[in-house]
């Protein structure tokens, strides 16, 4: 594929000092090891600071421990913290990889064209690097006006960034966190219970007598306090509802796998609505006092039998009666969990409506083994006398109009804005982007390079050369997780708490903390008023200050916990007002009906595959997260590429056997840029293949993760946006084998 | 003394903290573990197929062919019957991975053979191993044998359990819950 004019630079040329420095410490650790009669270190010679983990959005409050030399030995998660519970996953364990990584970027880069008309990266000083985007940004701001920016963040980077560009006077925030993942279950949650969801889930699973997943394959998005919640609720004894195409880690563990046809979930999940009902099995009491719209419901539901919903979804009738009777007995401490990644089908809000109000049915919310309502620990904000510039428009003034319960910005809209097609006067000219490399996270391809190629600037801030950073003007390498300070991870739970992350060591190479960055910046573009403060430290000594702790305290202990007097579920008959319209649990939504959306779900017919095609089901892996781990030399040991799942019964017909390296072409005629190894496996479907997202990269300069396995994000060119909220839905997607090695058209640049 | 582990197959998600965090912890070289994971399926789609995962390492068995195999003496038991290469008395000979039904061992780049240690270091400040301590779903249970009490007497007295090839009558000290 032709990619676009911005030409694609393999980062190279790595400054000499950075190759020294990088030989030495990784270097040392080996040898360590080497010389060493018993390889082990005893953790009485080994000293700790306190971080929470960023490798994925859990954020796992954690120990780096360092030996004598001060070499990062190991990763331990903190026993206080409620995310981690003395334990992080594989991959906040191999966190320390990210570090150690040889292929992060070492040198602030900008991009010049040569007189042969090349283009490539010039490595440059930080003083030059950000005094080339102050220059820009602000003839962006001169040219077009400041609102004419747009910040695409994800990650702990993200807050520092988003402060400058308030400070700057542009509001054009995003994250693919919303609209290509979890957004519809925000807006189908908030839409029943006036709140959405957050992070982590607030589903009470250690309490409860009944798990239900719709697609959310446990165990192996591995997020921490969840799988261990699973797994107590797995000594409890509780039932546990999968409903996959796929029989996911968490299906094997399953009283019920319910093995539906892909896009049919909403079926079900009115069948379910149906039993609960007419069967007379949802909590009357709960219903009475607390939700709206229930007679509404029982008349939307009567025609949509498990009888109805089996023909769709190919579920036994049976199966579908005796999982609802199953919640059923274990109500209230019964959930239907709301899933993360829920951009599927374009009906996504409809989807998680639906969830959301079983849980309504089961009487769930609010209640123990249910779903809780955590509480927070404020930190109050730095105080500035400067004024933030009131923006003309923001992302709102885009999207709003469109999409009226897009509750952030939303990646789609922004690059749709950014085409030169858009109308000039809220057009986007400049991108920013932290922490994100969504070349290979956004769907449609074309449309990102169009948008590209009509930005007056690109800037890319990551710690690893990501394919994003081959598109920038000017890449900033950051430090590390175990190299910076960062804002403390707040966030509702259980209990209040406050983790707290500082670096464990120097930066290595020419990296520097995001902070840095954007205080740098902000004063190259006189924005000095917004930045009273020396360094982050000054900033969150302040304000541990303010809560009774400090940077001494916060230094030793990592997480704090702070007494909340709220109660985490509903008090018996207690008079709750939900945050809705109605003030109550709104089955039928007033919201969605006064805006012109359904106010209650309905089954909406999806694409089937035609004949040698398959449905593309993507997920995830326990020891990656989305593209972003695959090079980490720990990670990538434990799985260095994807592999494509395929049930024998399919294979047979194409004469495809176990191992075999195969390409998937889409029904777009878009053929995966490498082959996979195909696996065959009665887990699956045998009108689906699975694979694992985040594999198939392509930029040379991640040694470990180049070329090995199929990247999902080029075979998804159908996307069904979310009309409630602007979501990608990305799961109408079909693909078909070949098994010889197809013809490149034009190799790309 | 008499040290066990068992590993709950209907706990374990098959996510590999285990074998990371033994590498971290013991310094194990990049390209190499002392643990693994096992995905065990069987049936056909959609009605009885059913998959578990195992979490593998060497069994400290208590009659050890690896030992009996080993022509200089590093290969030997410790206290509580943990099994143990000594490097420096090593001569990389291979005898016992050829010895060893479970594939435990390996070669480590130094030339020695390198295996499990049920953490000795670890136990001997009364810890648990990493991979126990690690693991998110705390399907790895660890402990004295000879105590009645202790959380891996405990488990295997309340659960069905197998272990693997019986056959080779090495009595192998890593149980599966199951």
């Amino acid at each position: 594929m032709k990619t676009t004019r911005r030409q694609f630079i393999k980062i190279a040329g790595m400054g000499t000092a950075g190759v020294a420095i990088a030989g030495s410490v990784f270097g040392s650790v080996q040898k360590a090891a080497e010389k060493s009669l018993s390889t082990s270190t005893s953790d009485s010679e080994l000293t700790r600071t306190p971080t929470y983990c960023e490798v994925c959005f859990w954020k796992c409050a954690a120990w780096v421990y360092k030996d004598k030399e001060g070499n990062i030995k190991k990763l331990i998660g903190n026993e206080e913290d409620q995310h981690a519970r003395g334990k992080l996953c594989p991959r906040g364990t191999g966190g320390l990889g990210m570090y150690y990584d040889e292929n992060r970027l070492k040198k602030p880069l900008i991009r010049r064209t040569g007189a042969d008309g090349n283009q490539f990266y010039e490595e440059v000083e930080w003083n030059e690097a950000i005094g080339f985007i102050a220059k820009k940004m602000k003839g962006i701001k001169k040219d077009y006006g400041k609102e004419h920016m747009a910040l695409f963040v994800h990650g702990a980077p993200a807050k520092h960034f988003e402060y400058l560009f308030k400070a700057f006077g542009n509001e054009n925030h995003s994250e693919p966190a919303y609209a290509q993942c979890a957004g519809p279950r925000e807006a189908g949650f908030f839409a029943t219970f006036g709140s959405g969801v957050g992070s982590p889930e607030p589903a009470d699973m250690q309490n409860s007598k009944c798990i239900i997943f719709i697609g959310n394959h446990v165990g192996e998005n591995m997020h921490n306090s969840f799988v261990q919640e699973v797994s107590t609720a797995i000594d409890n004894k509780a039932d546990i509802i999968v409903v996959d195409p796929r029989l996911s880690t968490v299906a094997a563990k399953a009283t019920h796998w319910l093995p539906i046809k892909p896009g049919t979930d909403i079926a079900l999940l009115l069948a379910w609505m149906h039993v609960l009902i007419y069967d007379e099995l949802y909590d009357k009491e709960y219903i009475d006092k607390y939700a709206y719209g229930f007679e509404e419901l029982k008349a939307h539901v009567a025609n949509y039998t498990p009888e109805w919903a089996a023909g769709i979804t190919t579920i036994d009738p049976e199966l579908i009666k005796k999982s609802a009777y199953t919640m059923a007995a274990a109500a209230p401490a019964a959930v239907i969990h709301p899933g993360r990644h829920t951009t599927w089908y374009g009906d996504d809000t409809q989807r998680e409506r639906a969830m959301a109000m079983i849980n309504a049915l089961l009487g769930a919310y609010g209640r123990r083994g249910g779903m809780y309502m955590g509480v927070k620990q404020k930190l109050p904000k730095y105080p500035i006398e400067a004024e933030f510039p009131e923006p003309h428009w923001s992302w709102k003034d885009i999207t709003k109009q469109k999409y009226k319960n897009a509750a952030v910005g939303l990646t789609n809209v922004l690059i749709e804005a950014s085409l030169p097609s858009f109308p000039k006067e809220h057009q986007i000219k400049g991108w920013f982007i932290a922490g994100t490399s969504f070349i290979n996270t956004i769907p449609d391809r074309k449309k990102m390079f169009e948008a590209m190629d009509n930005q007056d600037l690109i800037v890319v801030v990551d710690t690893m050369p990501m394919e994003m950073t081959g598109y920038a003007d000017v890449v900033l390498p950051e430090s590390t997780y175990l190299e910076r300070h960062d804002y403390s991870r707040g966030g509702k739970n259980r209990i209040a708490q406050v983790a707290f992350r500082m670096p464990a060591v120097e930066p290595m190479y020419d990296s520097k903390p995001a902070w840095w960055i954007a205080r740098e910046l902000g004063h190259k573009l006189g924005l000095h008023a917004f930045y009273p403060w020396k360094n982050l430290e000054q900033v969150l000594d302040w304000q541990f200050k303010q809560v009774g702790s400090s940077l001494e305290e916060m230094k030793k202990i990592g997480v704090k916990t702070f007494d909340s007097n709220e109660s985490i579920y509903l008090l018996p008959n207690e008079d709750f007002e939900f945050n809705t319209n109605t003030g109550k649990i709104e089955l039928y939504s007033t919201d969605f009906a006064e805006k012109g959306y359904d106010p209650l779900p309905k089954f909406t017919r999806h694409e089937s595959p035609d004949a040698g095609f398959y449905h593309l089901v993507y997920g995830r892996a326990p020891m990656h997260t989305f593209g972003r781990t695959q090079n980490n030399p720990y990670l990538s040991e434990l799985m260095d590429t994807n592999n494509v799942w395929i049930n024998p019964r399919t294979a047979k017909l194409w004469g495809i056997d176990n191992g075999d390296d195969i390409w998937l072409q889409n029904q777009d005629g878009v053929v995966s840029e490498f082959s996979a190894k195909a696996r065959l496996t009665e887990r699956i479907r045998p009108d689906s293949v699975y694979m694992v997202h985040g594999f198939g990269h392509t930029n040379k300069k991640l040694s470990r993760a180049v070329g090995k396995g199929i990247n999902d994000i080029p075979l998804i060119t159908r996307v069904k946006i979310d009309p409630i909220m602007g979501g990608t839905g990305m799961r109408n997607n079909f693909v078909t084998f070949l098994t010889e090695k197809p013809k490149k058209e034009e190799a790309e640049s | 003394m008499r040290y066990a582990m068992a590993m709950d197959t209907r706990k374990c998600v098959g996510c590999s903290d285990c074998v990371v965090a033994c590498q971290t912890e013991n310094n194990v070289p990049l390209g190499f573990c002392r643990d693994w994971i096992v995905e065990a399926v069987k049936g056909t789609y959609p009605e009885t197929v059913q998959m578990h995962f195992k979490s593998e390492r060497c069994m400290h068995c208590e009659n050890t062919p690896c030992v009996r195999t080993c022509p200089t003496g590093a290969s030997h038991v410790i206290e509580g019957g943990i099994v143990k290469v000594t490097h420096n008395e090593c001569i990389g000979c291979g005898a016992c991975i050829e010895a060893c039904p479970y594939d435990a061992r390996y070669v480590h780049p130094e030339g020695y053979i390198d295996k499990c240690t049920f953490c000795d270091h670890r136990i001997a400040q009364g810890m648990n191993t990493a991979c126990v301590d690690v693991c998110p779903t705390s399907c790895l249970i660890f402990g004295d044998l000879d105590d009645p009490k202790s959380p891996v007497s405990m488990a295997l007295k309340e659960n069905d359990w197998y272990v693997l090839a019986p056959e080779a009558g090495t009595k192998p000290q890593l149980y599966f819950l199951k």
